[in-house]
């Protein structure tokens, strides 16, 4: 049942209202409320360091609450994530991490899968310092894990793509504010993640969400299709839609009746049950979505939130459009410098997204390396790329769920300049979906739950598959790694994953075929047995070569050719003896 | 146990009664839902206070029909990380209109006190912390984004009135 409301003249119009003073338009800003909120957290956190640091509180009452401000316990040490709503960064943020890189780790960051960032040398002791430095630039850790509502992630081309129908980053920071320190979803059965999307083409993997949600208009009313129970994990599920339009008016007062009913009756017996896919699962779509509805039909006056319009237009003001110059369609700069330079030519193929304005392009940033470690970032790289954006980008630096990072606007003259100082830091690597940029996660040189090595795994593929030429002609090929089942390299969703799995205390690689995180999301299938490490990039190989010679048309990708013959002659070759 | 009310230490005359036993007493005594459901006459009869004890799996819209009788209902956690008791606290709050005592008891640890008073709890009833601990943690946030039980103005409502 959709929930209506009253039609708003012209949502679009929100676009023309002029954006708040400040050194950056295009984000959003604290005003009063969120720097007194940040920087009381960082405070209250400190006393609670102090606390723990004492013995007043034990270790096992200390856990939530570090967990809630994103500190882990890893395996070599504490481990800090902080967040980077919906993705967005601008270059004094940026500079700033690199800065807490140098400072206090090891002069490097790691980009994750939620559009984060983590540290992983920090010392407990320097915390609250870190966090206080974050607070200055209106950054924080606030709820980037836990068992509450994580940092909401978004499409990391969001308000430059040509593809969606508005920008989602006001309604995501909306949800931000809304979600945070919520005090009754805030010790939840488990960890709760919410993806929008505004876009046709999902980015945002928003069907492997807790929530994941996908903007319409319908009669000139914004509104949300609401997907809940994805989730990847041990029993990965492709969400649910409960609702095919919720009118904007009563999206938060509709996340609080799912809220409900799954802080209510989510499973608290079992952590691996404990997801809400699990509920949905077992309640069936039909009937969680009936207790939802009821839930929602239950709410009284007082109960709404009834978030005035005002508040909706003052956010969305944040993230009214830079100052786009008028450009032509064509650059004449740019054309000369693909005829001249091979490198360009091929990076600027691969690596660049079409801008809803003429003469701009998305700006993918590569941080997959052939032989590097997946979403890692060392502070120079991060001070170049926040300078970069300064003088190509509008200021704008987006973090991809992919763990690259974006430059959402930049004019196509300035592309030629732009890839010089990116290859010059080793940036530029030409290879935006192409079967060298995979999700991987820390794995077992890192985690403490992993099963098997990931990093290295990614590194060996990469090799086998190094050659420019050869990758682009594969095209569009996903490959995501997880050490273990909990799935933090997205496998399920990778057009091929690797799972790391281990059998009697050696490392054993599972590979899955077909998976996709986009909007004909589906959970990949297990091909066979699990080989070891030694196998795998050779089978992989194989299984590349097996494509190459069966899809329909050279732009086929791989994913369409499975989904066309089957996944047979893949499998075959998988394990083919040579 | 210590109990903290409405910002200060207070006595407690209650008497929790697993089983309903002792209902024959002068004193304020409090029943699980089940005791309540299975003797409502006899309990509401009381000439002394009733109340009644929650455990996570209850719902409160079982009591919404008795709160006009009850003088006090106390939502227990028995560990602090299951987070039940907050959903039971904003729907008898929020939903049911219950004006009464509503007191958190079980495992209520300092730094889960202040999201326990945004959902409504006015009563503490706790072994690990003391009334400046409280205190301290009821005023470590000076705004907060939502609409909650404790009637505190969200930040969306307080921009509009500041004018910001």
């Amino acid at each position: 049942m959709a929930v209506s409301s009253s039609p708003e003249p012209d949502p679009s119009r929100r676009e023309a209202t002029p954006s708040p003073a400040g050194e950056h338009p295009n984000m959003y800003r604290y005003d009063e409320f969120d720097a007194a909120i940040v920087n009381q957290r960082v405070e209250q956190f400190r006393g609670q360091v102090a606390r723990r640091l004492s013995g007043e509180i034990l270790e096992d009452e200390f856990k939530p609450l570090r967990l809630q401000n994103g500190v882990y316990l890893q395996l070599h040490a504490y481990m800090l994530r902080v967040a980077i709503p919906y993705g967005q960064l601008s270059p004094r943020q940026l500079t700033r991490l690199s800065d807490i890189a140098d400072k206090y780790d090891r002069n490097y960051g790691h980009f994750t899968t939620r559009q984060n960032i983590q540290f992983n040398w920090v010392a407990l002791k320097d915390i609250p310092d870190v966090l206080a430095e974050l607070a200055d630039v209106e950054m924080h850790a606030i709820q980037t894990s836990g068992n509450c509502i994580r940092n909401v992630t978004s499409d990391h081309f969001a308000g430059a793509t040509a593809d969606e129908i508005m920008d989602p980053r006001p309604w995501c920071e909306i949800i931000r504010q809304w979600s945070t320190f919520h005090p009754e979803f805030a010790f939840l059965p488990r960890k709760f993640k919410i993806a929008v999307t505004a876009a046709e083409h999902d980015r945002a993997a928003i069907r492997v969400h807790d929530i994941g949600l996908h903007m319409r208009l319908r009669d000139g009313v914004v509104g949300f299709e609401v997907h809940v129970g994805g989730g990847q994990g041990r029993t990965p599920h492709i969400a649910a839609q409960v609702n095919d339009f919720v009118a904007e008016d009563h999206l938060l007062d509709y996340l609080e009746a799912i809220m409900r009913v799954y802080n209510r009756h989510g499973r608290r017996d079992n952590k691996y049950k404990a997801r809400i896919k699990i509920l949905v699962t077992e309640l069936g779509a039909d009937e969680f979505t009936r207790q939802v509805e009821a839930e929602y039909a239950a709410q009284t006056d007082g109960e709404k939130i009834a978030l005035p319009r005002e508040e909706i237009a003052r956010i969305h003001a944040y993230f009214a459009p830079p100052d786009f110059a008028d450009k032509p369609a064509v650059s004449d700069g740019f054309e000369r410098a693909k005829e001249t330079d091979p490198g360009f030519a091929r990076w600027a193929k691969i690596n660049l997204h079409p801008h809803k304005v003429a003469g701009y392009r998305s700006v993918t940033i590569s941080l997959k390396p052939i032989g590097g470690a997946p979403g890692d970032a060392t502070g120079e790289q991060m001070r170049l790329v926040a300078r970069l954006a300064e003088r190509y980008g509008h200021g704008d630096i987006r973090v991809t769920h992919a763990q690259n990072l974006v430059l959402p606007h930049v004019a196509l003259d300035d592309l030629p300049a732009l890839y010089q100082a990116l290859a010059d830091a080793t940036l530029a690597t030409a290879n935006e979906s192409l079967i060298t940029d995979m999700i991987v996660c820390p794995g077992l040189d890192y985690c403490n739950l992993a099963n098997a090595r990931s990093i290295p795994m990614g590194q060996a593929v990469q090799a086998v598959f190094a050659d420019p030429d050869l990758q682009a002609d594969i095209g569009k090929l996903h490959i995501n790694i997880s050490g273990c089942i909990n799935a933090c390299g997205h496998h399920h969703v990778g057009h091929i994953g690797i799972l790391g799995v281990d059998k009697k205390g050696e490392e054993f690689y599972q590979i899955t075929f077909g998976g996709r995180a986009d909007e004909k999301a589906r959970i990949g299938d297990i091909a066979g047995p699990a080989m070891g490490f030694d196998e795998v990039p050779t089978a992989l190989k194989r299984v590349v070569e097996r494509y190459r010679s069966l899809r329909g048309s050279p732009d086929e990708p791989f994913v369409e050719t499975l989904e066309r013959i089957g996944h047979a002659p893949f499998k075959e070759a998988l394990y083919a003896v040579d | 146990m210590p109990l903290i009310k409405q910002g200060a230490e207070a006595e407690n005359p209650w008497v929790f009664s697993e089983d309903g036993s002792g209902l024959d007493t002068a004193g304020p005594v409090s029943v699980p839902l089940a005791v309540l459901q299975a003797e409502t006459d006899r309990l509401l009869q009381r000439n002394a206070p009733v109340g009644v004890r929650l455990i996570p799996d209850d719902d409160p819209a079982a009591l919404a029909d008795h709160l006009s009788a009850l003088s006090l209902v106390e939502v227990s956690f028995p560990k602090y990380t299951d987070g039940r008791g907050y959903s039971q606290a904003q729907l008898l709050r929020r939903r049911y209109g219950y004006a009464g005592e509503l007191r958190a008891v079980g495992h209520v640890l300092r730094d889960q006190i202040l999201y326990m008073h945004r959902s409504g709890f006015d009563a503490f009833e706790t072994e690990r912390a003391d009334l400046p601990n409280v205190l301290n943690a009821l005023a470590e946030f000076s705004a907060f984004y939502q609409r909650a039980a404790d009637g505190a103005q969200p930040v969306f409502a307080a921009r509009r009135a500041t004018g910001a």
